[in-house]
């Protein structure tokens, strides 16, 4: 499956990382050859580096794209400078993805009366309201998976395994 | 007390740190899943998209190879001349009698147990909704109707100017919508939605009412009825899908001969006609400019408005016009410096070009500059004194074949005193266009929009160009115009803005690729013309699905097709990896590059 789809999602291996990462910042350009719209930067950007195994928070992500463009900002971002940057953070394994156990403890620490769920009403005060907020669209798309309708209610440990699922 | 309170506050601090920080940690997590999807859709939209326009290339390139036969074969023999004149006069039996065909629809009877609908000429608003109704029972309009229809069409599809001129004082609203490709539901969806047109609600649609999906015939029913029924206030524009050639390829031929097993041929032939009628483009009020593909650095609204279309039949093939001697070398220099060198086919060794896909940026950067890559071969090359021997040789025989055939030289543009004219089954008495005009038309329906500046061959389609940003900012200035709107390529939300806004792609066949693929959508111009987007996915079971089941659903069919190309070239596939084995690049990469070479 993998082997179609670009780069490898398993483990981190230095030296064959770097032309990976040439095909990924190409791959789903149309014609955007080697630069990338910054109009769109916070998602272009952000879905690039995630997509390469790393889980930058929305501050993190903003700070690097502040690195990585131009003095003046063109509405690009040369590939060239972005390559060596991106080459670092994948070597220093920065931003390293949440393992499954930690993220089921951050939904306990919101489930402060250990029902085993939260109410759609009360993910939304979460997603929305702390933390780097959702917008509306990230939190529509989030309930439509994750909110069990007859219950009105998201079942955090089942919906954390079936997310990890998927991922493979 | 006080100690107390201040636990308090600071149990109360440290809980609603440590939700702020779990919620942080969810959304962190939650961003990098969508971003996985994100890449997953875009990859699986590369897959179909490569997958659709290498088809195209293709036959583009395909058709070159074949072209170039024709232009530079010698017939040695009287035996290969007579083969020659056979497949040029079959056609030309079939154009010469063209007329009274048109009108034999009239002979074509009409069983009584015939339960769908009937047409009568002039047509009523009431005819064209009966025919929605039924084409949505799924009943097929018989076969005499259509030629009816199709001969009304064309009649008035004649008097019609290459530029179609609208203004928004008469209407209230335009809506303008994009390629249907034959998914009929889409039409009756938009006019479910939108309303059906009417005097008060003008609509433009922007070429490929066909190919690929199913209904293309009904399709292309409804959309000439109300042509016919509103003249004023509804407007077809020409895609590069209107032309016989590229229907034998991508399904409509199959689905007429399919429909109709007894005038199915007899459709077709009128179809040609029809096609090469339809407008080129539509302006409204002097600002709007829509067309179906886009431009190119020498798009000339002028030439393009004074040409005779008809003369385009295909955009896949054009024997361009050869003038006497001396008004080609007066052309020929003034094409060559108003163009790049003329273009080599791609197959002939002396050829810069090579086929190239998005992914061989190494090829693809040579061509940068140049647009000598295979753009439909216009006929033109160095060889012009054998191809003239050739044509004038074959003209001969055909001449006497014509006499002999006891068939009348009717009025139309012939060309006797034309030594130098191609021997075409297409050219016949119609005048071949020029280069240059033929260049321009296949520029605008073929051509794609491109983030950088410049303009550049269109090598990925084999037609047309790649237009930057300056050359749409050139055109709109030149012309006084405010945007373009185009369609041709398939977009997930079913448009797309680029070029600063001032380029709008529509697309409007939802469900393209695969069911959950894409939005189909439509755009209504207000006063000032402002585009209102309207969204549709023309399928229930679409909405239902959350976006990663719809991704992973398309993903599956992505990723079916792309086995099945695997599969179909393995063996080539392996030789080129043993050759490759040294390289590191992805294997994503690779696959995609080798069967865009196929």
């Amino acid at each position: 499956m993998s082997s179609t789809r670009g780069p490898a999602t398993g483990s981190l291996s230095t030296a064959s990382r770097a032309p990976e990462v040439n095909e990924d910042i190409r791959f789903p350009q149309e014609e955007g050859g080697s630069s990338v719209k910054q109009r769109r930067r916070k998602r272009e950007i952000g879905t690039i580096i995630r997509s390469l195994g790393c889980c930058p928070t929305e501050g993190e992500l903003h700070d690097l794209i502040a690195e990585v463009e131009e003095e003046e900002p063109t509405g690009y971002i040369r590939f060239e400078k972005f390559l060596p940057v991106m080459t670092e953070i994948l070597l220093e394994r920065r931003y390293r993805p949440i393992p499954e156990d930690v993220l089921l403890r951050a939904f306990e620490v919101l489930d402060s009366a250990k029902r085993g769920f939260l109410t759609k009403d009360e993910l939304i005060k979460y997603m929305t309201e702390e933390g780097e907020p959702f917008s509306q669209e990230e939190m529509e798309e989030m309930l439509s998976a994750a909110i069990d309708p007859e219950s009105n209610s998201i079942h955090y440990k089942d919906y954390i395994t079936m997310m990890v699922i998927d991922e493979n | 007390m006080g100690s107390g309170t201040s636990t308090r506050h600071h149990f109360a601090f440290q809980n609603a740190e440590r939700a702020f920080k779990a919620a942080a940690l969810i959304q962190r997590w939650y961003r990098r899943y969508t971003a996985r999807l994100e890449m997953r859709r875009r990859c699986t939209w590369s897959i179909f998209q490569s997958i659709e326009y290498a088809g195209q290339q293709d036959q583009v390139k395909l058709h070159d190879f074949f072209s170039y036969l024709m232009d530079h074969f010698i017939p040695s023999s009287h035996n290969e001349r007579d083969f020659l004149t056979r497949m040029f006069t079959e056609d030309r039996f079939a154009q010469d009698s063209e007329m009274e065909k048109c009108s034999d629809y009239e002979s074509i009877e009409v069983p009584d147990s015939y339960t769908g609908p009937r047409l009568s000429f002039p047509l009523l608003p009431d005819h064209a909704t009966a025919l929605i109704e039924a084409f949505r029972l799924k009943q097929q309009l018989h076969a005499r109707y259509v030629l009816n229809l199709l001969y009304e069409t064309k009649k008035h599809l004649v008097q019609l100017p290459n530029i179609n001129r609208v203004s928004t004082c008469y209407s209230e609203e335009i809506t303008v919508c994009g390629d249907l490709h034959g998914q009929l539901d889409d039409l009756i969806f938009i006019f479910y939605k939108n309303g059906l047109p009417s005097p008060e609600r003008s609509y433009v649609f922007n070429g490929d009412f066909v190919d690929r999906g199913k209904d293309s015939v009904e399709i292309l029913m409804i959309l000439f009825a109300f042509m016919l029924v509103y003249p004023k206030e509804f407007h077809l524009n020409r895609g590069n899908h209107e032309d016989h050639m590229v229907n034998l390829r991508y399904g409509f031929t199959k689905e007429v001969m399919n429909k109709y097993k007894i005038h199915g041929k007899e459709i077709l032939r009128t179809l040609k006609d029809v096609f090469c009628w339809l407008p080129l483009a539509t302006l409204i009020d002097e600002k709007v400019l829509i067309l179906h593909g886009g431009v190119s650095d020498i798009t000339d609204l002028e030439l393009l408005d004074k040409i005779e279309r008809n003369k385009i039949v295909s955009t896949m093939r054009c024997k361009t016009r050869r003038k006497n001697e001396k008004q080609m070398e007066e052309k020929g220099k003034a094409n060559r410096k108003s163009s790049a060198q003329e273009p080599i086919p791609w197959f002939l060794p002396q050829s810069r070009s090579l086929p190239s896909s998005p992914l061989r940026f190494s090829s693809y950067k040579a061509h940068k500059t140049s647009r000598s890559s295979s753009i439909p071969c216009g006929g033109c090359l160095d060889r012009r004194e054998l191809s003239r021997q050739v044509r004038s040789s074959v003209e001969l025989e055909l001449e006497r074949c014509r006499q002999q055939a006891g068939l009348l030289v009717t009025g139309q543009k012939e060309e006797p005193s034309r030594s130098a004219s191609e021997a075409d089954s297409e050219a016949g008495e119609l005048q071949k266009p020029t280069q240059e005009e033929w260049r321009q038309v296949v520029d605008i329906l073929w051509s794609d929009p491109m983030a950088q500046e410049g303009c550049k061959a269109n090598t990925i389609r084999g037609g047309g160009c790649y237009f930057g940003p300056d050359v749409t900012q050139q055109l709109l200035q030149k012309y006084n115009l405010q945007f373009l709107i185009r369609s041709h390529e398939c977009k997930p939300e079913g448009y797309e803005f680029c070029h600063n806004r001032k380029v709008l792609t529509i697309f409007s066949a939802s469900n393209y690729y695969e069911v959950g693929s894409n939005r189909g959508a439509y755009v209504k111009l207000g006063p000032a013309l402002t585009p209102h987007i309207v969204q549709y996915q023309a399928n229930k079971v679409t909405n239902t699905l959350t976006m990663r089941q719809r991704i992973s659903r398309v993903e599956e069919s992505a990723l079916r097709a792309l086995r099945e190309k695997l599969f179909a070239h393995s063996s080539d596939l392996l030789s080129e990896f043993k050759k490759h084995d040294a390289d590191k690049v992805g294997l994503a990469s690779k696959q995609l590059c080798h069967y865009q070479q196929k």
